[in-house]
């Protein structure tokens, strides 16, 4: 069933008994060409485009719970390719024009918005790191802009600038960034994944790989065994828990996010907009909560809860942006669990298993790269070699010393 | 979360910076054969379990003692806290 405006009204018209589930609850089958762990958005998303651009069928997903459950219904729904080294910006900015035509492609209204994502400057030397990210992202073919006070001020005229500690001097501008509804994304992914044939197996825990001769011959999960003759972990959060079912360690430590939302109030915030003088970003939902969140708490943690020193910590944040938002009450927190990687970005690459891929380590960065993430994976799954933008996102980087350290913080996960 | 710090008591973790997995203690041997891949080991690859973690603790905002935290990823129960320098005494090492 395809979704339009006349399929809305036409379904008013009669009661809505046309709707059907947008997609199916298949059992599993005894073996597939491809299984992917993890029903995710990433997973979901390479099952979609290995269906889709690599022509491939028998495909199935497996998720643990229920799909979206994880961290693509836990994020601050953001989208953006600001980035600045070249490992990382073609990659970013593909993801972000598959954002541009995602809803058209998957007859899914995934509230795909572009309004915007201004990065705060504070200091002399942040607005030439900024300059010099803005070029980065322009010769990579995204766009960027360099705002100065009064033109933060037109957007935002309730922001504290003249703060004496972070006086606001401008900002970064990505025009072309935003925001989607993170669920819908999901949803939207598996119907269409759905529609192109792929079994999405629910409530199905992979427990154990199956390998022979260093080559894999399937999965066992909490349903039986399945056969695949190419297996796809796409399970950040969960990456090191998974792939040492096949014995390997992984440069990636699991840390606790937390994001927050507020009650609902009038139209404030016109896009999103981020601290330059510590790590906070914000958005409003079409619902009017204030969508926003901080740092990592810092530890190891598989919790999916965070602690209150974070919570304190980001609100300071927020106070310091907008004096304005002092009564605000928050509404709701919650957390979820990153990947962080040794150097802060993530991992696409075959593994030393034949047949057995990964697709972790993301981070902060894990659902503006959905698409892409879902894009690239499908390539390295269907003919054995990285795709053209993700070159950069290999395994033994740590080994090579080629690793892409954005932040430039080292081998240190909390601190990226 | 509260660490129960064996000289000085119950103490806020806020007070606290956390490294890493307690693995970090153990520093290969330079003149190592394979020195090269251990210290690429030690740097970058962790265990990273779901459950019981120790875990190096760096008293910042207090003592300024390195401890050594056994904890829960998945509660965040704290169940034994040891000074750094103990442990590393038991398993040998100098200091």
């Amino acid at each position: 069933m395809r979704y339009s405006g006349f399929r809305v009204i036409k379904e008013a018209l009669t009661g809505h008994r046309g709707w059907g589930p947008a997609w199916r609850d298949p059992d599993p089958k005894p073996d597939y060409d491809y299984v992917i762990i993890g029903g995710g958005g990433h997973g979901l998303a390479t099952a979609y485009y290995l269906a889709k651009e690599y022509k491939q069928a028998r495909i199935a997903v497996l998720e643990k719970s229920w799909i979206g459950g994880g961290n693509v219904g836990r994020n601050t729904t953001i989208v953006r390719s600001n980035y600045l080294l070249d490992g990382n910006e073609p990659f970013y900015e593909f993801s972000l024009k598959l954002w541009e035509g995602l809803e058209q492609d998957l007859n899914y209204n995934a509230m795909m918005s572009q309004r915007g994502i201004i990065n705060l400057m504070h200091s002399d030397a942040q607005r030439d790191a900024y300059i010099r990210r803005g070029n980065a992202m322009i010769l990579n073919g995204a766009d960027a802009q360099l705002l100065d006070q009064k033109q933060v001020l037109e957007k935002y005229p309730f922001l504290n600038v003249k703060n004496a500690r972070f006086p606001v001097m401008g900002g970064l501008l990505q025009a072309r960034a935003g925001t989607a509804r993170h669920d819908a994304v999901a949803w939207g992914y598996a119907r269409a994944a759905d529609q192109r044939g792929v079994d999405i197996i629910q409530n199905c825990e992979v427990t154990g790989f199956r390998i022979e001769g260093g080559k894999i011959l399937g999965v066992e999960t909490s349903r039986g065994y399945i056969g695949a003759k190419k297996v796809g972990a796409c399970v950040a959060g969960s990456s090191s828990k998974v792939m040492a079912y096949a014995g390997m360690r992984l440069p990636i430590e699991s840390h606790v996010l937390q994001a927050f939302v507020s009650e609902g109030l009038k139209p404030v915030l016109p896009g999103v907009i981020t601290f330059g003088a510590g790590h906070f970003y914000c958005s409003q939902s079409d619902k009017g909560g204030l969508v926003f969140g901080g740092n990592i708490d810092g530890y190891n943690s598989y919790a999916q809860r965070g602690n209150l020193p974070m919570v304190e910590d980001v609100m300071e944040e927020a106070i310091a942006m907008f004096p304005m938002l002092g009564r605000a009450r928050l509404l709701r927190s919650w957390g979820g669990i990153m990947d962080m990687s040794m150097d802060g970005t993530p991992i696409i690459d075959k593994t030393h298993i034949d047949g057995l891929y990964f697709n972790g380590g993301w981070c902060y960065g894990g659902f503006k790269a959905t698409p892409a993430s879902g894009f690239v994976y499908a390539h390295l799954l269907a003919t054995d070699t990285p795709h053209h933008t993700a070159t950069a996102f290999r395994l033994d980087r740590f080994h090579t010393g080629h690793m892409v350290d954005e932040k430039g913080m080292g081998n240190q996960p909390n601190l990226h | 979360m509260i660490i129960n710090h064996p000289l000085l008591g119950p103490r806020d973790s806020s007070e606290f910076v956390y490294l890493g997995d307690a693995c970090l203690i153990n520093r290969p041997d330079w003149q190592a054969d394979d020195a090269l891949d251990q210290f690429i080991e030690y740097g970058h690859t962790r265990d990273n379990p779901a459950g019981l973690h120790r875990e190096l603790w760096y008293h910042e905002q207090g003592d300024r003692s390195w401890l050594v935290v056994t904890r829960n990823t998945v509660t965040h129960e704290i169940t034994q806290v040891e000074l750094a320098r103990d442990v590393a005494r038991a398993e040998g090492r100098s200091k």
